[in-house]
């Protein structure tokens, strides 16, 4: 294979001979599917030895450039690290400046919220479900996952007004309130991902050729994920019964139904099936969330600090006297412009879909956050690589790889 | 909130009387701050009562007072009652030459951020197994970006100056 130079090309991959038997092979940052990321794999035949991850090529330094804008405009900025989970990943954020504001947002808020959030969590997993089968040469699932996620963008859109960037929490609320029919469109992707997710266990994981590269590969025990501090779907495939909306109920989550699956195997399959448990209890919660909706008035998504500096159009609109909005200019309520956050530090936590986000805000009272301190479900998954990974063939780094739903600009940040 | 109370106490009683720390309850987390000499054994205490992972590892700069503060956020994933909190174990060091003793033998879940700290303050992790940049190149992780003295320089909408002299910053090396 390696010729006299101790260097050889293959497609997507760059091989350095480092003694006999003993190759260096650089896996990225371009290589099919992987997204901005580069593994350095020390292989002794075809079996891996060290594996050094390498990220860092999709960073845009967010935690610097926050500083120096408005708290308001930071929801645009740092919904930028997974646009397909803009809800889940900005939310604390906003969490973390309400509780340095003192402000507790109306209940319809925090049921908005609640779906929002959920949305995206199914959309996130059908995501990485589909890069999943990109990773295993499966392009039906990659297909079929691609294609069913486009009904909760389509849901999320017709919520927010925007399919990825929504920019839907707000300090002391959400953007908008939902439209008259969408409890029944809610209602009818639910019923519909229900039976595609038994499709997608026949086709994919119930599927010998797929089941024969996923079991036992990648077998990280509970122990082993709490002691790496894995977060989200990761750890608990690895049976530790742990989830943020569990362990701090934030938003709706304490008013909710639902149960946390846990798989004991703590392998690649069994990181698979748990998604896809996760996306039934997902529908499930939306579902409870549209209900509550329905049955309650349709007043209050923004907490009376914010709402009372509305300009006149915001009350003409939800009193009904406006049917039309789109032709007027309407300017943001202006208190978010001219926000100043009381000084104090603050910490808030939530389960995305690619596991736990938290923030850590400082601010000493002026109209920029002194510091924003953000570390993503996939930033402390990424730890795995370098651990998890050594002992399997060469072959066996896109099963591992898939099965931890990485997201390249959600851990550069 | 009597859960907080008992859980400053109970953070108390964990780290013991001598080490001379400071506990206070801050929004969503309570913030000990330690010395960074006695920094190893209250990470070594909080993770023999429960606390075994940390979530984050940042720092914050301070000019005026030319100091760096580290945190440490840590909780429990394997604990219940526990999973419900999150300490911030934090350590201020001397802004011109911060060295901490790094946690990584303690807590493993702190080797990637604490690489992360080190390349965006500066600050050494005394004892860490492999401390090199982790997301910036090492000529950017050189200027210490996350510092405040680090001034975001903002491209104008038209490009005022030529290629020569806008690659002559050569800002990403």
């Amino acid at each position: 294979m390696a010729e006299a130079s101790g260097t050889v090309a293959l497609p997507g991959m760059d091989v350095r001979r480092l003694e006999r038997n003993l190759y260096e092979v650089y896996i990225g940052p371009a290589h099919p599917g992987s997204g901005h990321m580069r593994i350095v794999v020390r292989v002794e035949g075809d079996v891996m030895v060290e594996v050094d991850p390498d990220i860092g090529f999709v960073h845009r330094t967010m935690e610097k450039l926050s500083e120096g804008r408005d708290w308001m405009k930071n929801i645009p900025l740092l919904e930028r690290m997974a646009i397909l989970d803009a809800c889940n990943v900005t939310l604390p954020y906003v969490e973390a400046v309400e509780k340095l504001l003192d402000v507790d947002p109306p209940e319809r808020a925090k049921y908005l919220r609640t779906l929002l959030c959920e949305i995206n969590r199914v959309a996130s997993h059908l995501y990485g479900f589909g890069i999943f089968g990109v990773f295993l040469g499966h392009s039906t699932l990659y297909m079929w996952a691609f294609g069913d996620r486009e009904i909760f963008v389509e849901l999320a859109d017709r919520l927010t007004g925007a399919r990825l960037t929504h920019s839907y929490p707000m300090f002391g609320g959400v953007r908008r309130d939902m439209p008259d029919d969408f409890g029944q469109n809610v209602r009818r992707a639910a019923a519909y991902m229900r039976r595609r997710l038994d499709e997608y266990a026949d086709i994919f994981l119930r599927n010998p050729n797929i089941r024969s590269r996923l079991a036992g590969v990648g077998v990280i025990s509970g122990a082993r994920a709490v002691e790496m501090g894995l977060s989200g779907p990761n750890v608990r495939a690895s049976g530790v019964r742990y989830d943020a909306r569990l362990a701090e109920p934030y938003e709706a989550y304490d008013r909710v139904d639902f149960e946390v699956p846990v798989y004991e195997e703590g392998d690649s399959l069994a990181r698979a099936w748990q998604r896809v448990d996760e996306i039934r209890q997902s529908l499930s919660i939306m579902e409870q969330a549209v209900d509550w909706l329905e049955r309650h008035p349709r007043e209050g998504f923004i907490h009376e600090k914010f709402w009372k500096t509305a300009p006149p159009i915001y009350k003409q609109v939800y009193a009904g006297a406006v049917p039309y909005a789109g032709k007027y200019r309407v300017k943001m309520i202006p208190l978010y412009a001219s926000l100043r956050v009381p000084a104090g530090r603050s910490f808030a936590r939530v389960e995305s879909g690619r596991g736990e986000i938290i923030y850590y805000v400082e601010s000493d009272g002026k109209d920029t956050p002194y510091r924003v301190r953000v570390v993503s479900g996939s930033f402390r998954n990424v730890i795995a690589f370098k651990y998890a990974m050594p002992g399997h063939r060469l072959a066996d780094l896109p099963a591992i790889y898939g099965s931890f739903d990485y997201f390249p600009p959600e851990w550069d940040r | 909130m009597t859960s907080a109370v008992s859980l400053v106490d109970r953070v108390k009683g964990i780290l013991g009387p001598g080490e001379g720390a400071r506990v206070e309850q801050q929004k969503g987390y309570l913030e000990v701050t330690v010395d960074a000499g006695s920094l190893r054994d209250a990470a070594a205490r909080l993770k023999a009562a429960g606390f075994d992972h940390v979530k984050s590892v940042t720092a914050v700069d301070y000019p005026a007072k030319n100091q760096i503060k580290v945190i440490y956020h840590a909780s429990s994933m394997l604990d219940e009652e526990l999973s419900k909190y999150v300490v911030g174990l934090a350590t201020l060091v001397d802004r011109d030459d911060p060295v901490v003793p790094s946690l990584v033998g303690v807590w493993l879940s702190a080797e990637f951020q604490e690489r992360e700290v080190y390349e965006h303050f500066g600050v050494r992790f005394d004892g860490h197994p492999d401390l090199r940049p982790l997301l910036l190149t090492p000529g950017l992780a050189a200027q210490r970006p996350l510092r405040k003295d680090f001034k975001v320089v903002e491209e104008d909408d038209y490009l005022k100056s030529t290629f020569e002299e806008y690659t002559s910053t050569r800002r990403w090396v």
